[in-house]
C-alpha cells in the first residue's frame, strides 16, 4: 500500500499545486495529508470544486480535484460545459466506490457504469496501481496538459493508505 | 407582487454603471443574458464569459481570487445562478477571501429561459450571504446607491456581496462572439502577473 504522504509528495513533485475537493473514505489519508501541508481548499459540492479548480487553472496553477465517484454525477455538467468546452485541464482523483458488490447499495450503479460514463463523455481515465503509481500519475498529468481537458485517476480501495487502514 | 418594482433599473444599466468603475479587475460573468449583455456593453479580455455550468460563476471567481490574493476579483451573477449554487455562498463565507466581490443582478426570474419565476422574491439572497459570512453586504435599488456601494466595496476588504434589484428588461444582445477556448486563453493572458 502507498503511503498518503508519498503519494501527495509525488503529485507535488510533478507540478500539481492546487488541491480542492469533497471527501471520501478512500481518499481520507490523502486529504488529511493535504490539510497537514496547508494546501487543501475544502468545497461543499463536487461541481463547486471543479469550478474553483478551473479558476485556479486560469490563474496559473495546476489543479487537482478529489471526489468520490458519486460526485462525478454531481459535477458532470460542469466538466462538460466548462472544462471540455473551454479546454481547461484538471486532474480528477476519483475514488472507485462500488467496485464490487460488497460496497454500500448507493454505490452499485455508479460503480458499474463509471468507466462507460467517462468513455461516453470522452474523459480519459486510468486506474492507479501500486506497481505503476508514478507512471499513472505522470500519464494523467501529461494527457490532461496535452489535451487541455480533465483526466480521471481512479483510486480503488487499499491502493493508497486511507484513514482506516 | 413585487413591491420594489417601478424603482428599478435594468440589468444592462447596472452592468454599464459597474463597468465604468472597473478597470483591469478579472470579472467572471454567469451564463445566459448577463454574459451577452456584458459582452455587448464592453468586451474586455479580463472578462470570463460563461455559456454553461450554471451556478458555478462564483466558484470560478473564487478559484482566481484564492490564487491571486493581490487582485480584486469580481463575479457578475444572477439570482437563479446563486440559488443553484447556494453552497458556494457558504464556502466563500468560510474561506473569507478579502479580494472577492460578488455582484448579483436579481430580477426574480430565469430570464434566459423565458422569465419563469425564481424564489428570490421570498428568499433574500443578501441575508443568506450575510449569514454565510460575507463581510460587506448591501442591497441596492437604484443607480446612485449602486455607484456609492460598489465604489465603497472596491476600497474595502471583502468578501463583499452586492445585490442589485433589477427589472426584467433584456438588452438586445447576441451571443458572445468568441469561442470558449479563446475566452479561456484571453482571460488567462489578461490576468497574468
Amino acid at each position: 500500500m502507498i503511503d498518503s504522504d508519498v503519494f501527495v509528495q509525488s503529485m507535488q513533485d510533478m507540478g500539481v499545486n492546487f488541491f480542492t475537493g469533497v471527501p471520501d473514505s478512500i481518499l481520507g489519508g490523502i486529504i488529511a495529508e493535504l490539510i497537514i501541508r496547508g494546501v487543501y481548499v475544502p468545497a461543499v459540492r463536487e461541481d463547486e470544486a471543479v469550478g474553483i479548480a478551473a479558476g485556479a487553472y486560469m490563474a496559473g496553477r495546476v489543479p487537482a480535484v478529489l471526489m468520490q465517484n458519486s460526485g462525478l454525477g454531481t459535477c458532470l455538467n460542469t466538466l462538460i460545459s466548462l472544462n471540455l468546452i473551454y479546454r481547461q485541464p484538471c486532474l480528477l482523483l476519483v475514488s472507485w466506490r462500488g467496485q464490487d458488490r460488497s460496497d454500500a447499495p448507493e454505490h452499485r450503479v455508479m460503480g458499474e457504469a463509471m468507466l462507460q460514463l467517462l468513455d461516453t463523455v470522452r474523459i480519459p481515465h486510468r486506474t492507479l496501481t501500486e506497481k505503476t503509481a508514478v507512471e499513472d500519475v505522470r500519464w494523467v498529468i501529461d494527457i490532461s496538459t496535452k489535451m487541455q481537458i480533465p483526466v480521471v485517476l481512479l483510486l480503488a480501495k487499499g491502493v493508497v493508505r486511507g484513514l482506516h487502514p | 407582487m413585487r413591491p420594489e418594482e417601478g424603482t428599478l433599473i435594468s440589468r444592462a444599466q447596472a452592468i454599464a454603471t459597474l463597468l465604468e468603475l472597473l478597470t483591469d479587475q478579472p470579472v467572471v460573468i454567469c451564463n445566459g443574458f448577463p454574459s451577452r449583455e456584458v459582452h455587448k456593453i464592453a468586451d474586455r479580455p479580463t472578462h470570463f464569459y460563461m455559456v454553461g455550468s450554471m451556478g458555478n460563476a462564483a466558484t470560478i471567481a473564487l478559484g482566481v481570487a484564492l490564487v491571486k490574493p493581490n487582485k480584486q476579483v469580481v463575479t457578475f451573477d444572477g439570482d437563479g445562478n446563486v440559488l443553484m449554487g447556494m453552497g458556494t455562498l457558504a464556502t466563500v463565507g468560510a474561506l473569507r477571501p478579502k479580494n472577492f466581490i460578488h455582484v448579483v443582478f436579481d430580477n426574480e426570474v430565469y430570464g434566459t429561459t423565458g422569465n419563469q419565476p425564481t424564489i428570490s422574491n421570498v428568499v433574500p439572497l443578501d441575508k443568506v450571504a450575510k449569514s454565510a459570512g460575507y463581510v460587506n453586504v448591501e442591497r441596492v435599488l437604484d443607480r446612485v446607491d449602486l455607484v456609492y456601494e460598489f465604489k465603497d466595496m472596491l476600497k474595502k476588504d471583502g468578501p463583499s456581496f452586492l445585490l442589485i434589484k433589477v427589472n426584467e428588461f433584456v438588452e438586445d444582445a447576441g451571443r458572445v462572439v468568441h469561442e470558449p477556448p479563446v475566452i479561456t486563453r484571453r482571460f488567462m493572458k489578461a490576468i497574468e502577473g
